[in-house]
């Protein structure tokens, strides 16, 4: 399909907060995205049908009392479900990032071994340093098969900035995610080389450094830090180090949204 | 009797005035808790023996809250005698004579609302304009670290939005705290340990910032033995407002709405809570004064109101914060000229059981107010129901033939029927101040051959050191706006930044930038001069970055008023404000103060915080203080005068000393200069020199670049010989630059044309060594950048 003709969802609820910025993302590729309100959805106001991309952004939903992402999942799965699971059938692209990340471990769209699960089959937790963490890390990518970030090669920084971002999951399980090639990023140094669970370069405790993973078809991604932030070069931490910047560029995190549109532009 | 239940199906008492003396007078105040003076009291008193009637509960507390100091502001407003050193001179409000005043002789027209709304509104580009208000929780927070910090962020959120503004794109907080290595011996009864303070009033922020997605980009920690007993807790954001969807046009016949959470008993008398001193039992008898934090709430609001604010579906808008319905809807009524009649019943609540004057002052938060007209009334309670939020009409402005008044029905009976000239005039307060300058001895500290152990044990001390642990548990980046961030330079090696900038509108290289200056140890020897400083350095760190057009705030926290000399320093301070506000030709656009900040220990220290907010025509020039690269120049601009009165330099000799840094009369040449060169693009790195002088902000410009730096103490125009004096004087307005060699030429004719005092004073260098040479060739300081970043950031890592 057109580019024009693609319209992503940018899915809130009360305590979303990261839905402007990655709405901004897809204005800058001009891609319609809408941010709409859960209630819309659940209202018949909106349908989820008309959507070729559904984000889950940032944020800090419902307040993330239980678990991060657990009430929001909670209500999803009980009021959408079923278009969700249509949704997620077409293999159309879901992608979710930081908070989003963590509702679609609760919502058992993540890892989906077997499609969606009915209970979350991993839990993003309390950071190991028992604090909030808003810093860089380096992200090394360790997949071919998810569809957003396939063309990435080589480490790149992102932004994190999270208080339960501590990837855990049985050691069954984890075999899984390695045969099945679901582990998009782990966390790494400057250098490139793997993090080892060190502080800072893994900020969270992650089991395997891992910071990000898909399903198995590749269509659905989740990850702890913010591609939205590092969109564009003067988002970047340290852009006044570089005396030759192109304030035209793009920034590494616009990638992800572009592969994803892309992949909409190719298959449907 | 001068209480009496009256015969209602609900808590109401009469108060009856008519027959009381003083005594009585004095003591139904202290009763009530609602801390009003005699003049007051007397006043009331005339008022209902006119009327010939005994006052509701209701309305007697609603003189609390509106005349209290918190809303009032009756010391700044008011009448001071005041004697500076015998000599005596009358001042007729502090705020206009000192605050306003500069505000008004410079004139900008880019000022476009100042202190009379909930925020200070500056021009920013196009139709828009930024709020900025800065507001203190102190109080709140010593009972209750993290919810009284919480709230105080979730209060000063509500201030833009309660001039019409965006969700807020920047937060700050300043926050001053008792040693946090203070031996639990020495911790007072009925006082929490500050360490408890400190993880509780930074967990609150924390929680609040980054639960709503506001980024906190600037702020501040300092430490003092004066805030043990009276932490002070300063919370600022700024939003963005669209100039033509600002309205204030409440007309009769509008209703009244209130958005947000529901109301409940927390929040109560918190206002006259902090028109009072803290006492050991301040626990007990104030824990309701303390509001319960709920920021996705106050999220879930300000998406409503930027919708109902484009729709123009209301008339007017303002937030509840300080005395809650109670000074929130009889302010817009009587800003208007208009009366209310109030319907308490219908206000949602938490709990039952509440007496309507509760209701009608509880201070529970994440509650705003507007003003609509009748049929946009169900449109704005529909858009908030889409996002989860409760809106009730809960009453109507009004117009009669005679004065405005305020009527509040209650289950059918009327609970209170107040004049609203005569509720918000109360009497004129005189005060006495007294100032006598302080003299104290100049230390004499000998000679040292080498400076290196200063150096590291400087960048050591809890008020320079990184505050890298702080600072990572707010989100700096969220909205994704943030171009300079508070850390800033090569990762794992970050230095402190002078000012972070935003870029709050997508389609606009334009940034805004936000920093702060304070010193409370200056005003331990001249609250002046502490004034002057904090605007200086507040100012510097805007320029420091490519920051101008800057628009400051003032925020006092002082002990009691009506104790002569607290009320003698801070008039010595307002006056500092006056100069300082002239000089630098920037004018106050808002401010707050938080008096009675005493303790059993005493009082605070006195403490202004200057905020400023400025703007970078184009942020792609913003500097950042990392140095860049290897064989570029250092520069010096600014004179380096022998006054380390206040110095952290002698604090860490176990002196306060007399000889306070000045500005000087040409101070803002040296900042304009600045600017010039950042903007014709000859700067690489700048830094402002203030805590630690010289040898701090150069230490801190190599370790956060990674790259070496060679300095020679000959070169820095000075008046002293000695080392240390040139090291670590805190003269204003100097500033560290990092010069390619490219620039240098064009750089020097700069400065020569334009007459600063300036020059260079070394290099950077290939290595990762920091290097400083003495007076006689000698390197009086040789450390390697690992050891500097080290000694910076180890000092607070609680965990």
């Amino acid at each position: 399909m057109k580019k024009e003709d693609i319209k992503a969802c940018i899915m809130r609820v009360g305590g979303t907060n990261c839905d402007k910025e990655t709405k901004r993302v897809f204005d800058y590729l001009k891609v319609g995205a809408e941010v709409v309100h859960t209630n819309q959805f659940i209202k018949g106001k909106k349908d989820l049908e008309d959507y070729h991309v559904l984000i889950f952004p940032g944020g800090f939903s419902n307040g993330d009392y239980i678990r991060a992402g657990a009430i929001w999942a909670s209500t999803l799965k009980t009021e959408l479900g079923l278009d969700l699971k249509k949704f997620y059938d077409s293999e159309k692209p879901i992608a979710g990032f930081c908070n989003g990340f963590q509702v679609l471990v609760e919502l058992g769209l993540l890892p989906a071994f077997n499609g969606i699960s009915k209970y979350p089959e991993a839990v993003l937790t309390t950071n190991d340093s028992t604090k909030y963490e808003c810093r860089l890390v380096y992200l090394f990518p360790s997949n071919k098969k998810a569809i957003a970030t396939k063309s990435l090669n080589k480490i790149i920084p992102l932004p994190i900035g999270h208080g339960e971002g501590k990837f855990l999951i049985n050691n069954k399980k984890l075999e899984q995610l390695l045969e099945n090639d679901q582990i998009v990023f782990r966390y790494a140094k400057p250098d490139g080389s793997i993090a080892k669970c060190e502080y800072p370069y893994n900020p969270n405790g992650s089991l395997y450094d891992i910071a990000g993973i898909c399903d198995p078809h590749g269509t659905v991604l989740g990850m702890m830090p913010h591609p939205e932030r590092y969109a564009f070069p003067w988002q970047y931490y340290d852009w006044t180090r570089n005396p030759n910047i192109d304030f035209d560029k793009e920034g590494v995190g616009l990638q992800i949204f572009k592969n994803i549109v892309n992949y909409v532009e190719r298959k449907f | 009797m001068i209480y009496k239940k009256a015969d209602v199906p609900f808590e109401l008492f009469y108060i009856d005035f008519r027959k009381a003396d003083d005594d009585t007078l004095r003591k139904i105040s202290k009763e009530r808790g609602v801390a009003l003076n005699l003049d007051n009291m007397r006043d009331i008193k005339a008022y209902y023996s006119k009327l010939d009637r005994a006052a509701t509960d209701v309305e007697f507390e609603t003189f609390g809250q509106v005349r209290s100091e918190h809303c009032l502001h009756p010391t700044f407003k008011g009448t001071i005698e005041y004697s500076e050193n015998g000599k005596p001179e009358t001042i007729n409000s502090l705020l206009k004579t000192y605050i306003m005043q500069p505000t008004e002789e410079l004139n900008f027209s880019w000022v476009l609302d100042v202190f009379k709304d909930n925020a200070g509104i500056v021009h920013f580009e196009g139709n828009y304009g930024i709020a900025f208000k800065v507001e203190t929780h102190n109080h709140p927070s010593q009972i209750e670290p993290y919810g009284g910090a919480a709230t105080g962020i979730g209060g000063v959120i509500r201030d833009p939005l309660g001039v019409g503004s965006d969700k807020p794109f920047f937060n700050t907080d300043v926050l001053c705290f008792g040693p946090l290595d203070l031996s639990f011996k020495n911790v007072p009864e009925g006082i929490k340990h500050p360490k408890y303070i400190f993880e509780g009033v930074v967990s609150g922020i924390m929680a609040y910032g980054n639960n709503m997605g506001i980024p906190t980009v600037n702020g501040a920690i300092y430490f003092d033995d004066s805030y043990i007993g009276n932490v002070v807790v300063y919370c600022g954001s700024g939003g963005l407002v669209p100039m033509d969807k600002r309205v204030k046009n409440t007309k009769s016949g509008d209703v009244a709405i209130l958005i947000g959470g529901k109301t409940g008993r927390d929040g109560i008398h918190g206002v006259t809570f902090a028109s009072e001193e803290l006492n050991a039992k301040s626990e007990e008898t104030s824990r309701p004064a303390v509001q319960v934090p709920n920021p996705i709430e106050e999220e879930k609001i300000c998406r409503g109101l930027e919708k109902i604010r484009d729709l123009e579906y209301y008339t007017a808008i303002t937030d509840l914060g300080g005395g809650g319905l109670s000074c929130a809807i009889t302010e817009m009524a009587y800003n208007s000229g208009l009366g209310v009649d109030v319907y308490l019943d219908k206000v949602p609540l938490k709990q039952y059981g509440m007496p309507p004057w509760e209701i009608w002052e509880s201070e529970s938060q994440e509650r705003m107010l507007v003003s609509a007209k009748p049929k946009y009334a169900d449109k704005i309670i529909e858009v908030f129901e889409d996002e989860d939020v409760e809106a009730t009409v809960v009453g109507e402005f009004t117009k009669t033939e005679s004065n405005a008044t305020l009527k509040i029905d209650y289950q059918g009976y009327i609970v209170a029927d107040l004049d609203l000239e005569f509720l918000y005039n109360p009497p004129k307060i005189l005060r006495y101040a007294e100032w006598k300058t302080k003299t104290f001895p100049e230390p004499t500290i000998p000679e040292q051959d080498n400076l290196t152990e200063d150096l590291l044990k400087l960048l050591s001390q809890p008020n320079i050191c990184s505050k890298e642990y702080v600072i990572r548990k707010y989100d700096h980046n969220v909205q994704g706006n943030t171009v300079l961030n508070p850390l800033q330079g090569v990762y794992g090696m970050e230095g402190p930044g002078d000012a972070a900038i935003l870029k709050p509108l997508y389609n606009s290289w334009k940034g805004v930038v936000v920093s702060n200056g304070m010193n409370p140890n200056y005003g331990k020897i001249d609250p002046y001069w502490m004034a002057f400083n904090s605007i200086s350095e507040a100012v510097s760190n805007q320029i420091a970055v490519g920051g101008r057009r800057i628009a400051i705030l003032d925020n006092f926290t002082w002990g009691n008023p009506e104790k002569p000399d607290r009320l003698g320093s801070l008039v010595r301070a307002c006056k500092g404000c006056y100069d300082g506000a002239k000089l630098f030709q920037v004018p106050f656009i808002s401010g707050k103060d938080s008096l009675y900040n005493e303790s059993p220990l005493g009082p605070v220290t006195p403490t202004l915080l200057i905020s400023a907010v400025g703007i970078i025509p184009d942020l792609r020039k913003s500097v950042s203080m990392d140095l860049k690269s290897a064989k570029d120049k250092i520069y010096i601009i600014g004179c380096t005068y022998s006054e380390l009165g206040g110095s952290e330099y002698y604090k860490t000799k176990g002196f306060l000393g007399n000889k306070v840094p000045k500005v000087r009369k040409n101070a803002k040449r040296n900042l304009d200069v600045v600017t010039e060169a950042i903007d014709k693009g000859y700067v690489r790195a700048c830094h402002d020199v203030s805590e630690g002088g010289i040898g701090v902000a150069a230490a801190e410009m190599a370790f956060a670049g990674n790259i070496g730096m060679e300095i020679d103490l000959n070169k820095i125009p000075k008046t002293t010989n000695r080392n240390d004096h040139t090291l670590f004087s805190e003269s204003q307005t100097r500033f560290l630059l990092e010069v390619p060699q490219k620039y240098v030429q064009e750089f020097e004719e700069l400065m020569q044309s334009r007459k600063v005092v300036y020059a260079p004073i070394g290099e950077t260098k290939n290595n990762k060594q920091f290097i400083v040479i003495s007076a006689n060739g000698d390197n009086i300081i040789s450390a390697n950048l690992r050891e500097l970043h080290s000694a910076w950031s180890s000092t607070l890592r609680l965990r």
